[in-house]
């Protein structure tokens, strides 16, 4: 196979590949790592490329593959690595200067398990600091651009990895999701991108934004890899007390194209005021495509819905606060060397270390938690957080899945967000209230607006409740591709 | 005539619990170890690492709880305390603020006024910070985590308590409470308890409680004791002399016996607790209840009835004896192996508590083991030993807690019971002493104790004096 | 704006939060902090006073470590990333206590 087919493998594809003896582990890292060198100058997907690592990790595991050592779907396949998740001996930065020069001495629980399943690691993917973002600008080491068009955000938080798997630069990635921050670049960058049920994969060794909200998921190609992926990386961690233990986890098994029943419910407040009619017209012939195919699609009224932004920036600022209270220039990372005395050095240090968007929420969060306020802002939060709960539990007495956009909007312009943050922050209303509600969600490709950019379709499922997701979103994916 | 004033005392006292474990990590909690070296990502702070909680906390808590006749809190959680300081690796300490493990218990002490019950308002689980030590040769601080993550509980009294008599009653009930049920050493001076110590004064008769302050770093009773005096002399001073009181946070200098206020611009004292999201809730079954009930040991109070029953001891023995709770295991056990009570009571006495006095040691730092002490009794009661060489051994086993049957064979110790050798030597002793052989014969009793001084001698102490004084009547 | 945030709101935060502003900083701040309060401030159209506040989705409780020491001496990694070290410790500024 010549490189330019082997880039074009999806994940599943090339491990079958590699396991026929048709390509091997080191020759599709060579592929990716020359993608890169190609084409990464421009995009910026990366913050850190592990190329001599990567390539001798490369080689040990195709013995491994010929020894007959490891033999599953995703040994000797590439993946990239959104920077707020540890891995040993690796630069991890949180694209924040703050971490500048950390390098962790353990890996995250979830990188590990694709570790395992002889993933190969090639390297760190940029993100808005802290995950803090909805387009990759708040990056202290530049932005990434979308590759399926340079002058547009690729979205974010896990924007490198979205455009990393767009760019063919990985065959997947792993991102973090916390309001959006998988599902909504995966949308505009046209890839697959999947947040899974709250405690499904493990966050031990994920750099904590709001984490109560974050959970790790995978950034594909194809639906097939995305439920591969996720198969790989759930566990139930005894290091993560808010793992889960479930029995459930052979999401690839619900790769099965058959809609025919899936009661699936459209809520009429996805469809209102702000979104873009483009948008609105792709997602809802999709629905059509899947009522075409034996679905049962019917609108409904979730109600809350806008209230779920402010609940959502009151609990995350509130937790990043705190979480990111252990940046201080004492034990890692970037520290002020011209600070007189301890609390100059903090302030210093963490003024310098962090950028304005992170200090934007670190004050929210600080002030919210604050003698006198915590009961009006943060505890009235997590009362409204109950009530979305249970708006979503009534659904799901009905439905299957819910279908609707993921984001308001295709990418916008690099630069025109960041000016305006509660106009960035409202574009997180389709995909926010899924975190609160800890259900699981799938972002899918659904087509391109008049200029080209993808529009992405979101499913959501009740909690546990992944398989109906995968279901439904491969049988949208392969009924698309054969034109019904 | 100036006013009376009566103080008004509340005790915060931290315990560290004796687990092998810190309370959120896999990190040994020992103590010593070069810096650093019971650390983790998890008690460092790193990026990434989270808690788990270790289930021993929880055991120990509920059990101080029952034990200190609390109400248990059967839904409990951990919140985060946050706050900058270079010993907190997180910058929050996880501890408990809305649903603490513990509520609403009481003590009750004794004083020379008569016994009263001193209210506690709550018991809570949290972590210890780590060390830090200040660098004078470049002025700078550094920063150990061996003790971040060792669990605490603190436990939180009412503002019951009116002298330093009654809190120093009171902590010394919490400290036989807790270490009867093995839940920590309590040692106030290695820093495994420590007292805050929040005072006010008000004038007698008046309802209303003063304004209070908070004193921090008392290492001994001693300490507690003085800052108390002056806290509460500084206070009536400055409200005789028309000032007011603020509430601060003071803290206490040993050397120098006074107080001074802890206060800084960057201490907002503005903690945003809330509920910490990385740990899940406690909930509390009634079997777990039962099964911790089911393993609170025999009390004080109950163990002194029992020793007056089955023990033939002075009472004044039994006071001591159950004094901690160290002493009264070591006692049993010695029992149980078949020692006689009084001889077990009167090395514990005697002895024991002789060296611990010469040494400056608590009896917790008693290291022989029962077995050894049982030994040593069945050496001197078969007479294999006499009581000189007894006294001996003990001092040995007491510093390294030796096996004595096996020192006393190993040095040779063990009285000759050989008659013969025996009869031998008190001749040579009379041949070699003629004028107090003469003495003796002439009617001076006393003579003859000095003959026997002089067999053991030749003996190298290994004699029965009975036997050596029985043989000498015998031959003069 | 109905959220007034005033210098001293924004100083006392920077104390808490241990950040300092320049003086551009603290008027963008000052602005963006209200106008996400006002936006909060949204949430008090919802009467919640029968709902109990929820931190977590699941009911998940009792996760629990025995109490068995996994860890061996780790001080090295411990310490690789800090800033400065000695005598196998972190070096901060002298701490606060003033004698």
């Amino acid at each position: 196979m010549d490189r330019t087919e082997i880039l074009h493998l999806s994940a599943v594809e090339l491990g079958r590949a590699i396991r026929a003896g048709k390509t091997t582990a080191v020759e599709a890292m060579e592929a990716v790592l020359a993608q890169i060198e190609k084409t990464d100058e421009l995009y910026n997907c990366y913050v850190t490329v592990a190329r001599d690592k990567a390539l001798a990790k490369a080689k040990e595991v195709q013995l491994k593959i010929d020894t007959g050592e490891l033999t599953g779907p995703l040994a000797g396949v590439p993946v990239a690595i959104k920077d707020n998740m540890c891995t040993e001996g690796l630069l991890t930065t949180c694209s924040s200067k703050i971490l500048e020069n950390f390098v962790p001495t353990f890996s995250a629980e979830a990188v590990l398990r694709l570790e395992k399943a002889g993933a190969v690691v090639i390297g760190k993917t940029n993100m808005d600091e802290f995950a803090m973002g909805s387009t990759t600008e708040t990056s202290a080491y530049g932005v990434t651009k979308n590759p399926r068009n340079p002058e547009h955000v690729p979205g974010g938080s896990s924007g490198g990895s979205a455009a990393a798997v767009a760019a063919e630069e990985c065959y997947f990635a792993l991102g973090s999701d916390t309001g959006g921050s998988i599902r909504q670049p995966a949308s505009y960058c046209g890839v697959v991108g999947m947040k899974p049920t709250y405690g499904t994969v493990s966050r031990y060794g994920l750099i904590a934004y709001g984490s109560s909200l974050d959970q790790i998921g995978p950034l594909t190609k194809t639906v097939e890899d995305c439920a591969v992926v996720l198969e790989a990386i759930s566990s139930h961690d005894k290091k993560d007390s808010t793992s889960v233990e479930r029995k459930d986890t052979d999401f690839s098994s619900a790769l099965v194209k058959d809609v025919k029943g899936m009661r699936i419910g459209i809520p009429r407040d996805y469809f209102g005021e702000g979104l873009d009619s483009e948008v609105r017209d792709k997602v809802l012939a999709a629905a059509e495509l899947l009522r075409s195919n034996g679905a049962v699609v019917e609108e409904f009224d979730l109600s809350l819905v806008e209230y779920a932004i402010p609940t959502y920036y009151t609990i995350a600022a509130a937790e990043a606060s705190s979480n990111l209270e252990r940046f201080d220039g004492i034990k890692y990372g970037y520290r002020a060397k011209d600070a007189e005395g301890l609390h100059q050095m903090y302030k210093k240090t963490r003024s310098r270390g962090f950028g304005p968007e992170v200090k934007r929420r670190i004050m929210l969060g600080s002030f919210v938690l604050s003698s006198g306020y915590y009961d009006a802002y943060y505890l009235k939060a997590l009362r409204v957080k109950a009530m979305i709960k249970k708006a979503f539990d009534d659904a799901f007495a009905k439905y299957d899945c819910i279908l609707g956009p993921v984001a308001p909007t295709t990418a916008p312009e690099l630069g025109k967000s960041l000016a305006d943050p509660i106009k960035m922050y409202l574009g997180d209303i389709y995909t926010i209230s899924v975190n609160l509600a800890g259900l699981p969600g799938i972002s899918v490709p659904c087509g391109t607006d008049s200029k080209g950019l993808p529009i992405g379709l979101q499913l959501i499922g009740d909690c546990f409740r992944e398989k109906k997701l995968i279901q439904t979103a491969y049988t949208y994916e392969q009924c698309a591709k054969e034109g019904k | 005539m100036a006013k009376e004033y009566e103080t008004v005392i509340g005790l915060e006292v931290h315990v560290e619990l004796a687990t092998k474990t810190k309370i959120f990590c896999g990190c040994s909690t020992a103590f010593g170890g070069r810096p650093n070296s019971h650390t983790c990502p998890v008690c460092t702070g790193m990026p990434g690492s989270l808690p788990v909680l270790n289930k021993k906390v929880l055991e120990h808590a509920v059990a101080v709880g029952l034990a200190t006749n609390c109400e248990i809190t059967r839904y409990c959680k951990f919140d985060r305390k946050n706050y900058f300081y270079p010993d907190n690796p997180q910058n929050y300490q996880i501890s408990q603020l809305y649903l603490p493990i513990c509520r609403n218990g009481y003590v009750e002490i004794e004083t020379k006024e008569g016994s009263k019950k001193v209210g506690i308002h709550e018991i809570h689980m949290e972590e210890d910070a780590g060390k830090l030590i200040h660098d004078e040769w470049e002025d700078c601080t550094l920063v150990d985590y061996n003790r971040s993550g060792v669990p605490l509980i603190e436990i939180v009294s009412e503002p019951d308590m009116r002298s330093a008599e009654e809190v120093i009653a009171y902590l010394e009930k919490l400290r036989l409470i807790i270490q009867y049920l093995g839940a920590s050493d309590c040692k106030l001076q290695e820093g495994s308890m420590r007292a805050d110590v929040n005072l006010s004064v008000r004038p007698v008769g008046e309802k209303e409680f003063g304004t209070r302050t908070e004193m921090k770093n008392l290492n001994s009773f001693r300490s507690i004791a003085a800052a108390i005096e002056g806290e509460k002399n500084r206070q009536i001073d400055l409200l005789e002399s028309g000032e007011a009181v603020i509430q601060e946070t003071r803290r206490w200098d040993d050397a120098k016996e006074t107080s001074y206020a802890m206060r800084s611009k960057e201490d907002a004292q503005d903690y945003r607790y809330f509920p910490d999201p990385d740990l899940v809730p406690v909930s509390i079954s009634e079997e777990f209840l039962e099964e911790i009930k089911s393993r609170q040991p025999e009390f004080r109070t109950e163990k002194m009835k029992r020793y007056k029953e089955e023990f033939d001891i002075p009472d004044y023995d039994i006071d001591i004896i159950t004094g901690t709770k160290h002493m009264a295991d070591i006692f049993e056990e010695t029992v149980a192996l078949g020692a006689q009570p009084k001889k077990v009571s009167n090395w514990l006495m005697g002895e024991t508590l002789r060296i611990l006095k010469e040494k400056e040691l608590d009896p917790e730092d008693v290291r022989f083991s029962p077995e050894h002490l049982a030994k040593l009794i069945a050496l001197t009661e078969s007479k294999a030993i006499n009581s000189t060489v007894a006294k001996e051994v003990f001092e040995v086993m007491f510093e390294e807690d030796v096996d004595p049957e096996k020192y006393v064979e190993e040095k040779g110790l063990k009285t000759v019971s050989d008659e013969g050798a025996l009869r031998k030597t008190v001749e040579e002793v009379i041949a070699a002493n003629p004028q107090s052989v003469e003495d003796y014969r002439g009617g001076k009793e006393k003579a003859i104790g000095f003959l026997v001084g002089q067999t053991m001698k030749a003996m190298k102490g290994k004699a029965d004096p009975a036997s050596v004084n029985q043989i000498l009547k015998e031959l003069l | 704006m109905a959220n007034i945030i005033d210098d001293e709101t924004i100083e006392y935060v920077g104390i808490l939060a241990k950040l300092e502003l320049s003086d551009e900083e603290r008027e963008a701040a000052k602005k963006d902090m209200g106008r996400m309060l006002d936006y909060i401030d949204k949430l008090n159209e919802l009467d919640t006073s029968a709902v109990e506040p929820m931190s977590h989705v699941f009911p998940v409780q009792n996760v629990f470590r025995e109490d068995v020491v996994t860890n061996g001496d780790e001080s090295d990694k411990t310490l690789q990333n800090a800033p400065e070290e000695k005598d196998n410790m972190f070096v901060v500024p002298r701490t606060f206590d003033k004698e």
